[in-house]
C-alpha cells in the first residue's frame, strides 16, 4: 500500500518532469493551448464569477456579525479582502477548476486513450504528451491564476454589496481601511497560491487521464481519482505555502 | 471552422483581458501605494505630537464627539521634538475643524484599543492638509496608574501599620505599668 502511493508520486514526478519538457515545443503551437485556456478559462468564467459573488456577499455578512460584536465593523473591507485574496480566491478557484475543467481534461485523455487515439499518434511518431498533454497542463497553468484574481475581485465587490449597500458601512472607511491593510506582498501571496494550485490541478488531472485504464469504468474512476486527489493536494499544499508565507 | 476558431480567440482573449484587469486592480487599487484613481483625494492628513501614545497603532479611528471622521496613518518618532508623531488622515467632509483643537489618546472601554478623540477649540481658522493639532493629550497608561495606587496602597499599609505598632508598644508599656 505504502509502496503503492510511493510508486503514484514517483510516477506523477516523472510525468511532470515529461510534460515540463514538452511545454517550450507546444508553445511552438500557440493555437492548441489558446483553445485550451478557452477550455479552461474562459468557460470556466461564469461558475467563478458566481460562486465568486456569493463568496463575497456570504464574508460580507458573516464578517459584519463578527466584527459588530466588537463594534469595528469598518474593518469588514480590510477582513474581506484580505481573506478572499490570501485564501478563499486561490483554494476555492481551483477547488472549482478541478471540478469543472479538470475532471473534462481528465475524461477526454482518458477517452483518446480508450478509443487509441493516443496510441495511433505514437503510431505516427507524434507525441501525444507535446500535442495533447502538454497544452491542457498549460492552459490550467495560465488559467487558474487568472480566474483566482477574477474570483478574488468579484468576492470583494459581493463584501462591498453587503456591507456598504447593505449594512451601510461608509464606502471611505470601507476601502481605506482595505487600503491600509493590503500590502503587494498580500496579492503575491494569492498570485503565487494560484499558480501553484493551477500547476497541481492541472497536471493530476493530465495525469490521471493520461494513465486511465482504457475502458469506460476506467476513465470514470480517474475522473474521479482527478477531483478527489485535487482537492486534497490543494489543500494541503495551501497549507505549507501559508506556513511558508508567513 | 475558421468562423469556430475566431470566436475561441476572441472568448480566450476577453477572458485574459478580463484576467489581467482583475489582477491590475488587485495590484494598484487595493494596496496603498499611492496608484489610487481619485480615493486619496478625499482625506487630508494633520500631524498631532504626543508625550506617551501608549498602545495606539496605525489603522486606529479618530473621532470627534465619539463619531469617526478618519484614522491614523502614520506613526514616527520625532526626535527633534522628542515626541511621537502622529498623522492622522481625516475625511474631507469633516473640514470645520479649529485649528486649536485637542486631540487626546483615549480608550475605548476599560480594556479597548486606543483612538484619538479631538475636541472642538474655538478658533475661526480651520485645520488643513499638512496642519498640526498643537494641544494634545497623552495615553492614560492603565498600567502605571495600578502601580501608582499599589504605591499609594502598600505607603499607606506602611504608615498605618507602624502607627499600629506604635500602638501596640503604647498599650504593652501600659500593661507592663
Amino acid at each position: 500500500m505504502a509502496l503503492s502511493a510511493l510508486g503514484k508520486v514517483g510516477s506523477i514526478s516523472l510525468f511532470l518532469v515529461r510534460v515540463l519538457g514538452q511545454c517550450l515545443p507546444a508553445l511552438a503551437r500557440p493555437g492548441l493551448v489558446i483553445r485550451q485556456i478557452y477550455n479552461a478559462g474562459a468557460r470556466s468564467l461564469v461558475i467563478i464569477m458566481l460562486s465568486g459573488l456569493f463568496v463575497g456577499m456570504v464574508l460580507g455578512l458573516q464578517g459584519y456579525q463578527l466584527l459588530a460584536r466588537f463594534g469595528s465593523e469598518s474593518a469588514l473591507g480590510m477582513a474581506a479582502a484580505l481573506g478572499m485574496i490570501k485564501e478563499l480566491g486561490p483554494v476555492l478557484t481551483a477547488l472549482l477548476f478541478a471540478g469543472r475543467a479538470g475532471t473534462s481534461l481528465c475524461s477526454e485523455i482518458g477517452l483518446m486513450g480508450a478509443t487509441d487515439q493516443l496510441a495511433a499518434m505514437e503510431m505516427m511518431a507524434v507525441d501525444p504528451v507535446r500535442h495533447v498533454v502538454a497544452p491542457r497542463f498549460l492552459g490550467g497553468l495560465i488559467a487558474v491564476p487568472l480566474l483566482a484574481a477574477i474570483f478574488s475581485c468579484i468576492g470583494i465587490y459581493g463584501a462591498q454589496l453587503i456591507g456598504v449597500t447593505m449594512m451601510r458601512i461608509e464606502p471611505g472607511t470601507f476601502w481605506s481601511q482595505m487600503q491600509s491593510a493590503v500590502g503587494l506582498r498580500d496579492v503575491n501571496e494569492g498570485l503565487i497560491k494560484s499558480v501553484v494550485f493551477g500547476a497541481a490541478c492541472s497536471l493530476i488531472a493530465v495525469y490521471e487521464g493520461y494513465h486511465a485504464e482504457p475502458t469506460a469504468e476506467g476513465v470514470g474512476l480517474a475522473t474521479t481519482r482527478t477531483v478527489v486527489t485535487s482537492a486534497v493536494v490543494v489543500l494541503l499544499l495551501d497549507y505549507m505555502l501559508t506556513a511558508a508565507f508567513l | 471552422m475558421a468562423q469556430a476558431n475566431r470566436s475561441i480567440e476572441v472568448g480566450t482573449g476577453l477572458f485574459v483581458l478580463l484576467g489581467f484587469a482583475a489582477l491590475a486592480f488587485l495590484t494598484t487599487q487595493l494596496p496603498g501605494s499611492g496608484l489610487q484613481l481619485e480615493r486619496a483625494a478625499k482625506t487630508y492628513a494633520v500631524v498631532a505630537k504626543f508625550d506617551d501614545i501608549g498602545g495606539l497603532k496605525v489603522g486606529a479611528p479618530v473621532a470627534m464627539a465619539g463619531v469617526r471622521i478618519g484614522q491614523v496613518t502614520k506613526i514616527v518618532y520625532d526626535t527633534s521634538v522628542y515626541k511621537a508623531a502622529v498623522t492622522l488622515t481625516i475625511d474631507r467632509r469633516y473640514d470645520h475643524i479649529p485649528d486649536d483643537s485637542d486631540a487626546a489618546i483615549q480608550t475605548s472601554g476599560l480594556l479597548g484599543a486606543n483612538f484619538v478623540a479631538i475636541s472642538p477649540g474655538g478658533s475661526d481658522t480651520f485645520l488643513r492638509a499638512g496642519g498640526e493639532l498643537q494641544f494634545t493629550q497623552s495615553a492614560i497608561v492603565l498600567e502605571s496608574l495600578v502601580n501608582k495606587l499599589f504605591a499609594n496602597f502598600s505607603s499607606n499599609k506602611d504608615s498605618s501599620a507602624s502607627k499600629d505598632s506604635g500602638e501596640g508598644k503604647k498599650g504593652s508599656d501600659k500593661t507592663s505599668k
